[in-house]
């Protein structure tokens, strides 16, 4: 029996649940924009400007998750600063420290490029531009690049730097976690660049994109179970059902809609999308609440 | 710098009295109810059941029956926080509430902790939980209060038995493997001490003494840091990075090369 099986849950539950994945849309979507900014053309500057604005509420409302999900939470600051002597306190050892810290970090990037999409559109004064052009813009978009990555996968890493069964049994959530992130945000922009008319290239780069990221998540996916080890049958149980239920409706499914894209009409690609996003919360929801369960 | 202090149990000699439980509830103002809620086992006379925020020592009832219930024997053991040398709790603690004392024993300071619940994901044991009255997370503090002005802790002076034995921790290993080797002597061959070297978390300064596999008590065997996995999951996660970063590089420099070819097409159709 696995040495993780003689440890007590920490509940974290819903809000947690929410946050893992409101933190990876936020981490996936401003990754995406500055992918688009970096590598793109001009014609991507609309889907990079949706990226951002995705980001900044994604982030915002995970904060407030978190902070939620604290059973004292107007003691939140106590992440960042020693209570007693008002220090801050930064212990790189410890994910949910670190991850404080990234979160701020993130927040505070995401917000400075939001004004910049909202000034490029015209939307807040001119002078903001320079968050978007130039290279104040570029340093921003490539420190906040690098946050987005880190807020996609630390999640997983905190899971794994504990001794629950499952989460610590493996090395390989964050990596799981970031390439889900990456999907589920891919995704959501699918479906707000339609709405937002992000122009069809875009869209089809996009589209390509949440392709490959679908087989690396569902690579990442079989590595994990594999990686379990004896630990493994905790999936013999309703909730390896769910996790069956993640890779059939939530990777599979949407893979088979991405190869044949004829076949439900013009709903193939929001279908595929859809599926995509609803089955990246659902995997946080079953690796999050097995091993509450156990 | 005062010695390191802590416990040896020695769980031959416990008879299940729970005095200790009583004790530590007593001095630490703890609960008796969840809340108002009595919670029973339902399958043991144990109905402590486990530690938590609100249950700082538990006396587990191993109750080995056979089937036709002709033999059977009962292990007593009362768990505590094992105030671990490497503590995983404190290691991963974001705020600094969980703190190691003069004593080398691992203490929260319910007035810093803010309830993230890092710790009680990241203890070995299980030893920690939510105490409900104060929202922190709680468990034993090796009576710090008691030991600052040179008292027993409570448990320890309560036990009747001595099967709760507090001291410092170099005194309290002579006696524990004193007391081994006269077990093993009145052939009680499967006596062992659990925890009192360096081998399990650099040491446990609440050590006990057992008479069965360690998973019988409900102990892990090699109970682990949660650090182990920091290093191995932050690589992977920069690979999956690396990985991701490539995708969404091809993905649009591809666009890039396809709009080129298309430009460089219209060009020879125009011609
Ligand atoms: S037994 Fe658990 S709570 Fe006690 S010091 Fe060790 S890790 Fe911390």
């Amino acid at each position: 029996m696995s040495d993780t099986f003689f440890t007590a849950p920490p509940h974290w539950q819903w809000l947690v649940i929410l946050y893992f994945f409101f933190g990876g849309l936020a981490g996936g979507s401003y990754l995406i924009a500055v992918l688009a900014d970096f590598f793109g053309d001009a014609s991507d500057r609309g889907l990079a400007r949706l990226g951002y604005y995705v980001a900044l509420p994604a982030v915002g409302i995970g904060g407030l998750l978190l902070i939620g999900d604290l059973t004292r939470p107007e003691r939140f600051w106590h992440m960042l600063v020693m209570s007693e002597r008002g220090w801050p306190i930064l212990k790189y050892w410890s994910p949910m420290s670190v991850g404080s810290w990234g979160l701020l970090a993130f927040g505070g990037l995401a917000f400075l490029s939001f004004l910049g999409a909202l000034a490029e559109s015209g939307r807040a004064p001119a002078a903001l531009s320079v968050l978007r052009h130039g290279p104040l813009a570029r340093l921003i978009a490539g420190l906040g690049g690098l946050g987005a990555f880190f807020l996609a996968g630390y999640t997983g890493v905190l899971l794994a730097v504990t001794n629950r069964p499952v989460w610590s049994d493996t090395p390989l959530l964050g990596f799981l976690f970031l390439v889900s992130a990456n999907s589920i945000a891919a995704a959501a922009l699918i479906l707000l660049g339609r709405w937002q008319g992000v122009g069809s290239s875009s869209m089809a780069r996009l589209a390509r994109m949440d392709r490959w990221l679908i087989v690396l998540e569902l690579l990442a996916l079989i590595a994990f179970v594999l990686s379990l080890g004896p630990v493994a049958r905790v999936w013999v149980s309703a909730w390896g059902v769910l996790l069956l239920g993640v890779v059939l409706a939530g990777l599979v499914a949407p893979l088979a809609l991405h190869w044949r894209p004829d076949l439900l009409g013009s709903l193939t690609a929001p279908a595929a999308a859809v599926l995509v996003v609803v089955g990246g919360f659902m995997l946080r929801v079953v690796i999050v609440l097995a091993a509450e369960a156990v | 710098m005062p010695e390191p202090m802590g416990f040896f149990t020695d769980t031959t000699v416990c008879i299940g009295c729970k005095a200790c439980e009583v004790a530590c509830k007593e001095w630490n103002q703890l609960p008796s109810t969840d809340g108002g809620a009595n919670t029973l086992s339902g399958h043991s006379y144990d109905n402590t059941r486990q530690l938590d925020g609100i249950h700082w020592r538990h006396v587990k009832f191993v109750e080995q029956f056979a089937a036709d219930r002709e033999g059977g024997r009962w292990l007593m053991m009362s768990d505590v926080c094992k105030h671990c040398v490497q503590a995983g709790c404190l290691e991963v603690c974001p705020t600094g509430a969980i703190i190691r004392t003069e004593f080398d024993t691992v203490v929260i300071q319910s007035n810093v902790c803010n309830g993230c619940r890092d710790c009680i994901a990241a203890c070995p044991f299980g030893v920690i939980g939510t105490n409900p009255v104060s929202g922190t997370a709680q468990k034993c503090t090796l009576c710090y209060d008691r030991m600052q002005v040179g008292l027993t802790p409570a448990c320890a002076k309560a036990c009747p038995t001595e099967s709760i034995k507090f001291g410092p921790i170099a005194s309290l290993r002579r006696t524990a493997r004193a007391r081994v080797e006269r077990l093993q002597g009145q052939g009680r061959t499967r006596a062992y001490l659990y925890g009192d070297d360096e081998t399990i978390l650099g040491g446990l300064n609440s050590f006990y003494l057992l008479e069965d596999r360690p998973e019988v008590y409900g102990l892990p065997a090699a109970p682990k840091l949660p650090s182990r996995n920091l290093v191995p999951g932050s690589l992977w996660s920069g690979l999956g990075a690396l990985l991701v970063g490539l995708v969404g590089l091809v993905s649009f420099r591809q666009r890039r090369m396809e709009e080129n070819g298309a430009t460089r097409g219209e060009g020879r159709r125009n011609v």
